[in-house]
């Protein structure tokens, strides 16, 4: 198997976009935000505080590159250049290297305002879980962090613990949410919390013939399981939004919504404005950058950098 | 009288008989999922070696995180307890025990006989045990044993950032990746474990003479790191893996059928009776 | 702002938490602790805001449980060093330690 190939069972599809309703050379303000994570990058681009144009690509060895190829791919054949951006701030999982950003802000701050930008001001609780870590925060009506808990030691409740299980049952990630729910009987939850153990025991259960899709239930409930008790250590408040890829596997949402007793919020822009455009919740955190970038640039707390 | 003791550990049985006080045969095998029935076979098989029937054997007591599955014995003992006799046994001068088997890790203090002072352990988390290891090992595509051989090699110190098995994995591939001589990605695997191992035993304290038991204990690169990291003398015993069963043969032969151990436990609440 | 400085994994939850709200940025605590875990520095979850506060170094965070242990932390009625030194009160430990410690 080819390292692509091996990929292809956990790796969200990549995608851009551009709002055709926009120029760019009419804007006053042009500000990016671009978040480098340890599995995917997204870079997004504001003009005058309106969502322009976005990607979601897939992060490579090199951080600088894949900042580069992040925001390449969001302005695609716009003519958008760096040397047309007021100001570019960068954020993502460790120390980042976003060679064009003017500075950094930690993920945490970027994803609580994304999040107010995306759902609206009744969010207070934003779960985001990206490749490697798992966040909880829980933030005002302008997306200002109240408080916050992050997980980026332990492999479980992170993509990563159900990249090791999509690889080892060989389906891809995006056909493990619903398939975890094409079963008789919620079976008990893998008790590992460590993702090795659960590893083996997910080995014991195929090898006792467990069918495929009640062991997706199994580990699923057990992610959720982990959430749960990392939301709960911080508390919980509505509205509650999700960010990340693991917005995108409803069978560990779901679970976490019946765990926690509370539902997600609908997954549309807050915005009615923004009802046709489409709406990745992997973008909170790059989105967030760049409204901070706005903030401060308005405010006059930073200076422009634009060359043309 | 004849006795024997069987540690049913995370991934490996071992069975110690003994014959009126000297090891009459011993042997490990794979526990695998099935473990009680793993169990049984290589105790029938270590008896057959010892020219022994199961009625020969006066008593038999289990101890191991499956210690309880082992329906024949007369007695489980704590991990902990097993350990303390078994290196008593051998050591009698030990006053701290580490203990890092596949799935767990613990540090204990002993008294001159033999009980159990204190103890503190890792567990639910492979970063501090030999899963860590073996884990590193599959990445950098080579045996535990070159491993071990290899870091010995080494004289750089890279620390690694990852505290976890999975998350360690990725970064010996960016190592990797990086050029990094697998030499020097070996030692700096084992200084890693070797840094949780020896935060645990600091937990119970480390008083001399400091005795290391358990899988692990067989791998040079890996006590390299430790002796280094906590700055003072190590005993491995001949078969370091097998102190846990010795040391159930041993408490089955003193009649010692249950002990209560005080725990000082990091991450989990009172373990009594294995 | 609470901030929860560690991780949680199958063994417990090992955090500091320092509230941002309490805390003035006098660096007592980070004189006080032995093993030099602690900083004060700009308030990085506001962005917009001038602040200094303490926080945990980012190389500590995810083996604070085994920094934190000779410490005690919960253990009798001695507060750690940082917690001693504190006048706001603005820092402290998570349970999973004094969870730890049984009893005979």
């Amino acid at each position: 198997m080819t390292e692509e190939t091996r990929k292809e069972y956990w790796r969200w599809p990549e995608g851009s976009w551009v709002n055709p309703g926009i120029d760019w050379q009419k804007g006053t303000i042009i500000t990016a935000g671009v978040d480098v994570g340890s599995v995917s990058s997204q870079a997004v681009v504001l003009v005058d505080s309106e969502l322009y144009v976005f990607s979601n690509t897939r992060t490579g060895s090199d951080s600088p590159d894949s900042a580069r190829k992040a925001l390449s791919i969001a302005v695609g054949e716009t003519g958008l250049t760096v040397d047309n951006i007021d100001y570019c701030i960068g954020t993502g999982y460790g120390r980042v290297n976003v060679p064009m950003a003017q500075r950094t802000i930690t993920e945490i701050a970027c994803h609580a305002r994304g999040a107010n930008f995306m759902y609206g001001p009744q969010v207070r609780t934003v779960m985001d879980m990206g490749g490697q870590d798992c966040k909880a925060i829980n933030c005002d009506d302008k997306g200002k962090v109240l408080n916050f808990m992050m997980n980026d030691k332990c492999a479980a409740g992170t993509g990563r613990g159900m990249e090791v299980f999509a690889d080892l049952i060989r389906v891809p990630v995006w056909e493990i949410g619903p398939r975890s729910f094409q079963i008789k009987k919620e079976p008990p939850m893998i008790s590992s919390t460590c993702v090795v153990f659960a590893k083996s025991e997910v080995v014991g259960l195929l090898e006792k013939g467990v069918p495929e899709n009640d062991i997706m239930a199994a580990y699923c409930a057990a992610m959720a399981h982990r959430i749960m008790e990392l939301l709960n250590r911080l508390g919980v408040h509505e509205k509650f939004v999700i960010t990340g890829g693991i917005a995108k596997n409803e069978g560990v949402v779901k679970r976490l919504e019946k765990e926690l007793g509370i539902k997600t919020a609908e997954k549309a822009w807050y915005n009615p404005a923004y009802k046709a455009y489409p709406f990745d919740t992997q973008i909170a955190g790059a989105l967030g950058a760049a409204l901070f970038a706005v903030a401060m640039v308005s405010k006059g707390k930073v200076q422009s950098v634009r060359k043309k | 009288m004849i006795v024997a003791g069987i540690d049913v550990g995370g991934k490996n049985v071992h069975v110690v008989i003994l014959k009126d006080g000297a090891i009459a045969a011993q042997g490990a095998a794979a526990a695998g999922i099935q473990k009680a029935q793993a169990a049984e076979r290589l105790y029938d098989e270590m008896l057959r070696k010892a020219g022994l029937t199961q009625a020969d054997v006066g008593r038999v007591v289990a101890t191991g995180s499956a210690g309880k599955r082992v329906a024949f014995a007369d007695a489980c003992i704590a991990d902990a307890a097993a350990d303390a006799r078994g290196v008593n046994r051998l050591f009698p001068s030990t006053r701290t025990v580490i203990d890092v088997g596949a799935e767990e890790g613990r540090a204990i203090k002993i008294s001159p006989d033999g009980k159990v002072l204190d103890f503190a352990i890792n567990e639910k988390c492979a970063a501090g045990t030999g899963t860590f290891v073996e884990a590193m090992a599959i990445a950098l595509e080579i045996s535990v044993e070159e491993m071990s051989t290899i870091s010995l090699k080494s004289n750089k110190s890279i620390p690694m950032n990852a505290q976890c098995a999975v998350f360690g994995e990725s970064e010996v591939v960016s190592l990797i990746h990086q050029n990094t001589e697998k030499q020097d990605i070996a030692k700096a695997v084992h200084d890693a474990i070797a840094g949780r191992v020896a935060s645990v035993a600091r937990i119970v304290g480390m008083e001399k003479d400091i005795a290391v038991i358990g899988g692990m204990a067989k791998n040079e690169g890996f006590i390299d790191s430790l002796k280094k990291e906590i700055g003072m003398d190590i005993i491995v015993p001949v078969d370091p893996d097998f102190v846990g069963a010795l040391g159930a043969a041993e408490s089955a032969a003193k009649g010692v059928l249950e002990e209560k151990v005080a725990a000082k436990v990091v991450g989990q609440e009172i373990v009594e009776g294995g | 702002m609470q901030a929860f400085y560690g991780y949680k994994d199958g063994s417990g939850d090992w955090f500091i938490v320092i509230d941002s709200d309490g805390c003035d940025g006098c660096g007592r605590c980070v004189e006080a602790c032995p093993a030099d875990v602690l900083e004060v520095g700009d308030d990085e979850y506001d962005p917009l805001s001038e602040k200094h506060c303490a926080r945990v170094k980012e190389d500590e965070r995810k083996k604070i449980r085994y920094t934190c242990a000779p410490c005690q932390p919960g253990h009798g009625e001695a507060p750690t060093p940082c917690v001693a030194a504190c006048k706001t009160r603005a820092i402290s430990h998570t349970e999973s330690w004094r969870q730890s410690y049984a009893k005979k």
